[in-house]
């Protein structure tokens, strides 16, 4: 189609620092080429994202970074499908993604468990509906609760939403969505509403549950300790409106990585300067 | 165990027996005592105050049928309809009583002989008119939700579906449920006909009157309810890819429950409120025949004996509402703070 034509030009286009990876990796995992979207608004169409282009790699962890508004959870939202770009688009695995999809499990920002249904019931509609003829019910049950038990929710899994703590809905919320076995896993600032505690605990686990699976992630976040900390790569997006890649930085630091120690790692804080500079340097954002 | 207790008399509206079940608990009896007297002394005092004035003000009217009845005589008028209906049941039983010792015999006598069974057909008393008026309320409301909940659900999803049926829905609305009347005791008179009827004709009158204006309510508030549902939860479906009944069974409809049963709620409401006045108006068995006949009666009792419904009606609809209610608490995801 259309997206894959396009996607030609704009590697010829593009700048060797947003094409981002070496050369030496021939093909992405998943490649966002040259999207732009449009969103209809009363005054006109608005340009919410230009020419963003990303190339990501089986396996590997990339946090999205920006200011407020500038277009973060749109590109997930692209990738996941939700919406729909306006120009370009992304190819997952060789296939172009035009429609939302268990391959590309989304952990959503507040969580968006169903509150009539319990926690086992929450990813028990998932996996009921994605491993339909594939699984049988006792099979589907064990998978359920090894999902639950990977994020430590199967001592309350038969409870609600409303009876646990938000730490701990965020964590079922994880659990639906590994419970998918997603190529992509897609996560909109998945800690954004926690203390910064429960945060920290729910880092810890992300990192070691990716440790066990290998997980290709994409998480969205305003947090740079977050970013850093959890990394592979830290995509940094401009200001909006018309918003796009801005720079992309390399986080090879060791795993497992351990928050305490790296709290004076030398490396470590040259990742989190750099982000910082970009975002409160080059990035500023205008007074409003 | 009592604070499961607690938790049902909470989820059935019944909060004012609370302090009671804590007080036998044991705990601090001032705290509980304060909160005794707010919840059920002061409503009774409220009361008390209430039939004073009621007692004062009523010796002071003259109507053409005698001094406006008070308290006690209301309650003495309750006393003798309850007296009247078990006079009522005894005839009947007795009746069939006999109709079935006629018939053994007649059987007895000759087993081939051909035997009538008869309905008693004594007049209606107020207990078999408030049974009638109920009946006739559930048919209409259930009736009126079967169609409302599926629509609304409809059109909660589709916009354009939504805006096409929207003109006609703010139209008929508004319209008095007794306009509508005349037309639907002539279109069932025309449609309905049948030798044997399963239901009287007046009865499927007045249950469609009632479905006629108890469909809006919920129409409206299923409709909106499913319109507005959180978008993450419509994007957890498509993400799953749940199919299209799945969608609604699984994420719509539980969604929209709190609010579909504030439709339900106000529309059953309604529904009872049309009825009495549908009754008296095409006299139609139930509560509003009783009240109409009696006014037609007129005799000294007659005003006692209206009253005894009127206060009827509200009990009834209060305890239909308080149904509601306890249905919504037990039913929607929206359980009671504490649970
Ligand atoms: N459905 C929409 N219709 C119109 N404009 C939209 C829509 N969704 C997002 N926008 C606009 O696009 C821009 C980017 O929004 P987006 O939600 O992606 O930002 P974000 O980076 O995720 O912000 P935050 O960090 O606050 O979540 C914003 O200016 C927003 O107003
Ligand atoms: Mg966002």
């Amino acid at each position: 189609m259309s997206v894959i034509a396009m996607r030609k030009e704009h590697l010829h286009e593009l700048p060797a620092e947003t094409a981002g990876e070496a050369p030496s990796r021939p093909r992405a995992f998943l490649d966002l080429s040259g999207v732009s979207i449009d969103f209809p608004t009363r005054k006109g169409p608005f340009r919410a994202l230009n020419n963003v282009s990303l190339k990501i790699a089986k396996g590997e962890f990339v946090s999205i970074i920006g200011h407020s508004g500038c277009g973060k959870s749109t590109v997930l939202n692209i990738v996941a499908g939700l919406y729909q770009a306006t120009e370009g688009g992304a190819i997952l695995n060789g296939r172009e993604v035009n429609q939302p999809g268990p391959e590309r499990a989304v952990v959503f920002q507040n969580h968006a468990l169903l509150p009539w249904l319990t926690c086992y019931q929450n990813v028990e509609l998932a996996v009921k509906t994605v491993f339909k003829g594939r699984k049988n019910k006792r099979e589907m049950r064990e998978w359920i609760e090894h999902n639950l038990k990977l994020v430590h929710m199967d001592h309350a899994m038969h409870k609600y939403p409303a009876e646990i703590s938000g730490g701990m809905k965020q964590r079922v919320g994880i659990a639906r969505a590994l419970a998918m076995e997603p190529s992509v896993l897609l996560m909109d600032e998945p800690f954004g509403a926690l203390d910064a505690l429960t945060r920290a605990h729910l880092q810890d686990s992300v990192m070691e549950i990716q440790a066990d699976l290998n997980n290709t992630v994409i998480m969205v976040t305003h947090d740079v300790d977050e970013a850093v900390l959890l990394s592979d790569k830290i995509v940094m997006m401009t200001n909006g409106p018309a918003a796009t890649v801005g720079e992309v930085l390399e986080v090879d630091l060791a795993r497992p990585r351990d928050r305490l120690a790296l709290a004076s790692d030398e490396r470590y804080n040259h990742f989190r300067s750099q982000v910082l500079s970009f975002l409160y340097e080059r990035q500023r954002r205008p007074v409003e | 165990m009592s604070n499961k207790l607690i938790n049902y008399l909470e989820t059935a509206g019944l909060n004012w027996a609370v302090p009671v079940v804590r007080l036998c608990r044991g705990e601090d009896a001032r705290e509980q005592a304060s909160e005794l007297f707010t919840k059920v002394g002061l409503p009774l005092i409220a009361v008390l105050v209430f039939l004073l004035v009621w007692s004062v003000g009523a010796s002071q009217v003259k109507t053409s049928l005698g001094v406006l009845p008070g308290p006690a005589a209301v309650w003495h008028q309750a006393v003798n309809l309850y007296d009247e209906h078990q006079a009522q049941r005894e005839k009947a039983d007795a009746f069939y009583q006999r109709q079935e010792e006629r018939n053994a015999a007649k059987l007895e006598r000759n087993p081939d002989a051909e035997i009538k069974w008869r309905d008693y057909t004594g007049k209606p008393t107020f207990f078999d008119q408030i049974g009638t008026s109920l009946l006739t309320v559930f048919t209409g409301f259930v009736l009126a939700s079967l169609i409302a909940i599926p629509v609304g659900v409809a059109c909660g999803l589709s916009p354009k579906l939504y805006g096409a049926i929207s003109p006609l829905v703010q139209i008929f609305k508004p319209v008095s449920p007794l306009a509508w009347l005349p037309i639907v005791t002539m279109v069932v008179s025309a449609v309905y006909i049948s030798d044997d009827p399963l239901f009287q004709k007046s009865f499927i009158t007045s249950a469609v009157t009632v479905t006629l204006c108890s469909l809006w309510p919920t129409l409206i508030n299923t409709a909106v309810a499913v319109a507005s549902i959180d978008k993450d939860w419509i994007n957890v479906g498509r993400v799953i890819r749940l199919n299209w009944r799945t969608q609604v069974f699984k994420i719509a409809i539980p969604a929209a429950l709190p609010m579909i049963f504030t439709g339900l709620r106000l529309s059953l409401g309604v529904g009872w409120m049309v009825l009495i006045a549908a009754e008296m108006l095409a006299q139609n068995p139930g509560l509003g025949k009783f009240v109409w006949d009696e006014f037609q009666n007129g005799s000294s009792d007659s005003l006692g004996r209206i009253m005894v419904a009127v206060i009827t009606i509200g009990i009834i609809g209060f305890l239909l509402d308080w149904l509601m209610v306890t249905l919504q608490s037990l039913l929607s995801h929206q359980k009671p703070a504490g649970h």
